[in-house]
């Protein structure tokens, strides 16, 4: 009788245990632990080398009352993901609909566009001080200005902003021009016979066809603001007006400083965050799908 | 070369934070990242970089000894070449060098002496040696110091000591903070190094007459206005006080540090402007094309003057501010090497770190490198450039010798509270008691 019931033959067992125990081991060993140790690790004192020391919450009442880098750090990631989302992300949008409409050399314009995507953040910043240097930037040079663009800490987090913005225009434009060669040209002519002008057909009737593309793009926006990292990196080392929370966790945990608890709590304060976009956007999804 | 302090070098960036974006799925990967931090990325630089041994020629194992280990942090070509040619006098053995990149050998320095450090290994005098002999991580020299001792000056040996009393550390080289200047431009306008801070303004205002700006200035890496805290605290309040508020025994709401910041933003107006968008080398530079009139630095920054405008290069120290202290006190960071507690070849490390001691190992060293001086007071003298000549006059006659800010204070303190606030300052010098207050509430979080 047991062997009438029993599902699995031993080598589908085992193939099971293989296939599904080395994705859990790899899941759990490079994703769940390393989390849960850097939120275990976030209520403890430790330089890396002596005793771990527990000390509960401390560690964050410190960040918020007493490092002056946090709140800074905090506003300008919350700045950055305002900037792509509110100006970088609908600017790249709008060069994909113009392009979209095949203009005279528009495969120039796209591909000038296109080109800083392919250049690594690091590589923007050591543009971006070529460009913004107070003594030997081009900007300066060139307009006669005297500003300190990247050491006034009340404009550079902007330079800053606009160099990575610079980048991220043309990385949403090129899928936004993707998705809009995608729709289908039909759409647009029944809009027109029903008489919408240019206008309300892309509010109306392109754009929310396009709405698996705006998933995307959205989610690239919010990645490419909550990991921002190596340009402020390369231009000040995240320093003076240029914080931001991945900088402070290297800043803490990498350096020769290994202040492993304190860092630890910058992490996980950037999790919770990151976790709020997760969760909002795999609920949507999930909730698409039921559709 | 390099004689940058430490906190402070040009870092290459780890391949694995940089740009690579794909799709929709990475925010998973986001969470593996921060774990990343956490663990793996130390230990992925500290295995970077570390895969270039060099058998030191010259060095067979004939002595008897074996094969010393040397982890180096001297990635620059300079430095390099003058360990290497240092290492070929040791008979006793043979010497593997691992050169790892400076600015990542500091950054790892935690992990790569709990794991499986190299025998000898380059580091800092003062208190960051003390720091990480208190760990447990260094091996005491004691005996060393028994057979080197009378080639070195108590501060010196003060400066290898580890707060029980013992050696942790022998001296290399070392190089002296002071204010530079170019003798043509200073002959030709009759400017006279001033001996008082109210000389010192004098000389600016006359400077910024004349079209110059008067004091060079950059912080944007943090640390060389570090250098100038440091010299107004030493004139201001001494350097019995400096160490003790850098080792968080004296609070920063002291008025007598409010004094240094007071005095230093009376100072500001004849710095150069924008300093927080410019580093060091710029600001040399503006030094050696006679924009700027002085330039407060270490030896270094003949660096960045070409070599035929190296011989117009002086300087002096900087004025004094309180009589009671006079000038007696100056920034000279040292540079040498310590054994680690892990050290398999315990023998041979000893027998190396003595002869980088020896006066025959730093007169190469100096020779090969001008803006370094020789700690052993037998080195021969005679081979120095007249900037060495003048710089090692400055040390003599300074009663106390700091090592900078970054090497007298815990490494958390300095990088993570000491560049920031500086650097607040610097934008802002006139809110200086807020920042005061927030220096002293996060050295609470650090020197519990």
């Amino acid at each position: 009788m047991t062997a009438k019931t029993r599902r699995y033959s031993a080598r589908d067992v085992t193939v099971l245990v293989a296939g599904l125990g080395v994705a859990i081991v790899v899941n759990v060993g490079l994703v769940w632990g390393p989390t849960l140790a850097s939120v275990g690790l976030s209520a403890t004192d430790w330089n890396g080398i002596g005793p771990i020391e527990w000390i509960g919450g401390r560690n964050y009442e410190d960040l918020a009352g007493t490092y002056p880098p946090f709140w800074s750090a905090v506003r300008n990631n919350v700045l950055w993901l305002a900037f792509l989302g509110v100006v970088a992300t609908p600017f790249g949008l709008f060069c994909a609909v113009l392009l979209d409409r095949r203009l005279r050399m528009s495969r120039v314009y796209q591909s000038a566009l296109y080109m800083p995507v392919v250049l690594s953040l690091a590589v923007v910043g050591f543009i971006a001080q070529l460009v913004f240097s107070s003594d030997y930037g081009v900007l300066n040079a060139v307009s006669g200005l005297h500003v300190d663009w990247l050491g006034d800490r009340a404009v550079n987090i902007w330079v800053v902003m606009v160099a990575a913005g610079w980048r991220h225009v043309g990385y949403v434009m090129i899928i936004y021009l993707a998705g809009l060669k995608a729709v289908d040209p039909a759409l647009k002519e029944a809009a027109a016979i029903d008489g919408a002008n240019e206008r309300q057909a892309f509010f109306r009737v392109v754009f929310p066809t396009l709405r698996p593309v705006n998933v995307i793009v959205l989610v690239i926006t919010v990645i490419e603001a909550l990991r921002a990292f190596d340009i402020v990196y390369a231009i000040n080392k995240g320093r003076n007006g240029l914080e931001l929370l991945s900088v402070l966790v290297t800043e803490n945990i990498v350096g020769e400083a290994s202040r492993i608890g304190f860092g630890s709590a910058i992490a996980v304060i950037l999790l919770v965050i990151s976790l709020g976009f997760i969760v909002t956007y795999l609920s949507q999804l999930f909730r698409g799908e039921e559709r | 070369m390099d004689h940058r302090p430490p906190l402070t070098r040009h870092v290459s960036i780890p391949s694995s934070i940089s740009s690579s974006s794909s799709g929709s799925m990475p925010l998973s990967r986001r969470s593996l990242f921060l774990g990343a931090a956490a663990f793996g990325v130390p230990a992925i630089l500290a295995g970077c970089g570390s895969d270039a041994p060099s058998t030191a020629p010259g060095g067979s194992s004939s002595g008897g000894l074996g094969t010393v280990t040397l982890g180096s942090n001297a990635s620059d070509e300079v430095p390099k070449k003058s360990l290497e040619a240092q290492i070929k006098a040791f008979t006793q053995g043979a010497v593997k060098v691992n050169t790892v990149d400076h600015n990542t050998f500091q950054e790892n320095i935690n992990r790569y002496l709990r794991g499986t450090p190299d025998d000898v290994f380059t580091w800092f005098a003062g208190y960051r040696m003390q720091f990480f002999a208190e760990q447990g991580l260094a091996l005491d020299i004691s005996d060393v110091w028994r057979d080197i001792g009378g080639d070195f000056s108590q501060a010196f040996k003060d400066q290898s000591t580890g707060v029980d009393g013992k050696q942790y550390f022998v001296p290399s080289t070392y190089y002296p903070w002071a204010v530079f200047y170019r003798k043509s431009v200073w002959e030709e306008k009759g400017y006279q190094p001033p001996k008082t801070l109210d000389e010192l303004t004098a000389l600016a205002k006359k400077m910024k007459a004349d079209g110059l700006i008067p004091i060079a200035f950059a912080d944007k890496d943090g640390w060389p206005a570090m250098g100038t805290f440091d010299i107004l605290n030493m004139r201001t309040n001494g350097y019995d006080f400096h160490v003790q508020l850098m080792q968080g025994k004296q609070s920063w709401t002291d008025p007598k540090v409010r004094q240094v910041f007071d005095t230093w933003r009376g100072l500001m107006e004849y710095h150069q402007p924008a300093a927080l968008g410019r580093t060091w080398q710029e600001a040399a530079q503006s030094l050696a094309q006679k924009k700027t009139g002085m330039y407060l630095l270490g030896m270094f920054v003949a660096q960045q003057f070409p070599e035929a405008d190296r011989d117009d290069l002086d300087f002096f120290t900087f004025p004094e501010i309180n009589p009671a202290y006079g000038t007696d006190s100056i920034d000279a960071p040292i540079d040498g090497y310590m054994v680690s507690a892990k050290a398999k070849n315990v023998d041979g490390a000893k027998a190396l770190i003595k002869l980088l001691a020896q006066a025959s190992s730093q007169n190469i060293a100096t020779g090969l490198d001008p803006g370094t001086l020789a700690s052993n007071s037998k080195a021969d003298t005679s081979g120095y450039s007249a900037l060495q000549k003048r710089g090692a006059e400055l040390v003599s006659q300074a009663k106390h010798i700091a090592q900078f800010l970054d090497r007298d204070t815990r490494p958390d303190f300095a990088s993570t509270v000491m560049i920031p606030s500086l650097q607040s300052f610097v934008g802002k010098p006139d809110e200086i008691d807020p920042l005061l207050a927030s220096i002293e509430k996060q050295k609470a979080t650090i020197f519990r």
